[in-house]
């Protein structure tokens, strides 16, 4: 089933054309990534779709309804949720805080969900009371998706997730997302490290100076000679 | 004993400065900009408490709360009408409008009014307190008390409450805020709401304290409570609570063992002072990011 689809998407930043019309589709339980260069429009993209920007022309569907136009503060309701880019976690309040922003819409943050989150990133647990500021980069990141995974999204949008993480670190992340994906989580990943989210992926889309370029399975992709010479070093 | 009921009178005085300086502090915090309209709220909210009481002939607990609610009213729809459509403008353009809005406040209540001053009904009847030697008059000791009450009680609110939380994530970063599934546009409305209802509070506790409002009585008290969120470090509630009490002891002493006149100046200089050691203020501390 469709899930999210994304059609003919045009955004503009002032003058600049950012997305010239981007189309993709997100079917329930893949993992689909976005790969490109820096300043492709990937996080654009994200961004559109989670409302924070409004796109001039164009249309995105979830679960078959138009969210185009719906404000991004009520999209969290309907199922999405968005890690943005630079993880932007809450760096004043304290993990648990975090997580109980995470779960703003359900009012109470539900306790075995503050548990099942804290069982995938023990890390947290040690320091749950810790001001969020004070965690390492691969922990802000944890804590990142945590904190998305507290409101149980039907998709979860990813942008740059192993950004400079340490290898180790990446490898453990793309394993969570896994994980989430194999325990039902529908995921829409965007990420400069292609070969990583080739590999995880169902499908992928290349996008390329705001317009998608390519696309085809994971594998498809990992074998295709032009991907090869552009983002996966030869 | 004089040091002593001087430094009461100091807390009193501060008293009223800090509750003016939440309201200032909490809006920068939230919406990331400076509302030269709020000392003029606190002119509109002692302005009801004559009205209802001196005109109406209404009791003192109506006259408080309808003054807490008209104060709450247009802080809001002050936001909704003239903030609101500049949310993405330059800081400057909003600036600009909020002495906009507080030129418009004041000429309103000059229309209304007219120029001179209003006496302000006494409404707190209770006689001084006497401790050994130390006597406090009644003002004092109320102020002092609802102020320290309602400080406790918007620290619990901002650090346990859902809504409060809402509101410091908001202030840290609206898109991640968002993305939470909270109202970045209500959560501000709510600050404008506390902030004003706050200014209502410290408009009746200024009245009862100096006895006259007038169109511009907002003005003075609504600077030095700015000079007072800045001194704490602006968007810091802790800070704006330290920064008005310590502007109001200090404003008190100078009055008493410097010199009446200069005590504004010497107000103004700390705050010079306290931006020379510490360009954040007190409580104010700059967080870096990681990467």
């Amino acid at each position: 089933m469709c899930m999210l689809k994304v059609d003919d998407l045009n955004v503009y930043y002032g003058k600049i054309h950012a997305l010239k019309g981007v189309s993709f589709d997100v079917n329930e339980g893949e993992i689909v990534s976005l790969i490109g260069a820096n300043g492709a429009g990937k996080s654009t993209t994200l961004k559109t779709i989670s409302g924070l920007l409004r796109s001039k022309t164009g249309g995105v569907t979830f679960m078959g309804e138009d969210i185009s136009k719906i404000d991004a503060y009520k999209l969290v309701e309907k199922g999405l949720a968005h890690v943005p880019e630079g993880r932007r976690i809450f760096l004043q309040m304290s993990v648990m805080e975090n997580l109980e922003m995470g779960a703003y819409i359900k009012g109470k943050a539900d306790k075995a969900d503050i548990e099942s989150v804290f069982e995938k990133f023990p890390r947290l647990k040690e320091r749950k009371n810790q001001v969020a500021g004070t965690l390492s980069g691969g922990e802000q990141q944890m804590l990142a998706m945590g904190r998305a995974l507290m409101s149980h999204p039907k998709l979860l949008m990813l942008d740059e997730p192993s950004m400079g993480l340490a290898p180790i670190l990446v490898e453990q992340i793309f394993e969570i997302i896994k994980e989430l994906n194999d325990a039902g989580t529908t995921i829409l990943l965007v990420e400069q490290n292609a070969e990583m989210a080739l590999e995880v992926s169902d499908r992928a889309y290349v996008i390329e100076s705001g317009r998608v370029s390519l696309s085809g399975t994971g594998e498809e992709l990992r074998n295709s000679d032009t991907i090869k010479k552009a983002y996966l070093g030869g | 004993m004089d040091f002593l009921s001087n430094l009461i009178s100091g807390l009193s005085l501060g008293s009223i400065y800090a509750l003016i300086a939440l309201g200032y502090t909490m809006v920068y915090g939230i919406a990331k900009m400076l509302n030269f309209a709020h000392g003029d709220i606190i002119m509109v909210g002692a302005f009801t408490i004559i009205v209802s009481i001196s005109t109406c002939g209404l009791p003192v607990w109506v006259a408080l709360i309808l003054s807490v609610v008209m104060c709450t009213v247009l802080g809001v729809v002050t936001e909704r009408v003239a903030y609101k459509p500049l949310r993405k403008s330059e800081p400057l353009t909003v600036l600009i409008t909020a002495i906009g809005v507080s030129y418009l406040l004041q000429n309103l209540a000059l229309l209304i009014f007219g120029s001179s001053q209003k006496s302000f009904p006494s409404i707190f009847d209770i006689s001084s307190v006497h401790i050994g030697d130390l006597s406090m008059s009644g003002e004092s000791v109320v102020t002092l008390a609802v102020t320290i009450i309602i400080m406790i009680a918007l620290s619990l609110f901002i650090n346990k409450t859902r809504a409060g939380k809402a509101m410091r994530a908001v202030s840290e970063d609206k898109e991640a805020a968002e993305l939470m599934g909270i109202s970045v546009n209500k959560t501000i409305s709510l600050t404008f709401a506390i902030g004003s209802a706050l200014a209502a509070v410290a408009g009746v506790f200024y009245g009862a304290t100096y006895g006259f409002i007038g169109p511009y009585t907002g003005s003075m008290p609504g600077i030095k409570a700015f000079v007072a969120a800045v001194f704490g470090g602006i968007g810091s509630i802790p800070g704006a609570m330290i920064g008005g009490l310590l502007l109001g002891v200090l404003e008190s002493l100078s009055k008493a063992y410097i010199s009446t006149e200069l005590s504004d100046a010497i107000v103004f200089a700390s705050l010079i002072v306290v931006l020379l050691v510490k360009p954040t203020g007190l409580l104010g501390k700059v967080i870096k990011e990681k990467v």
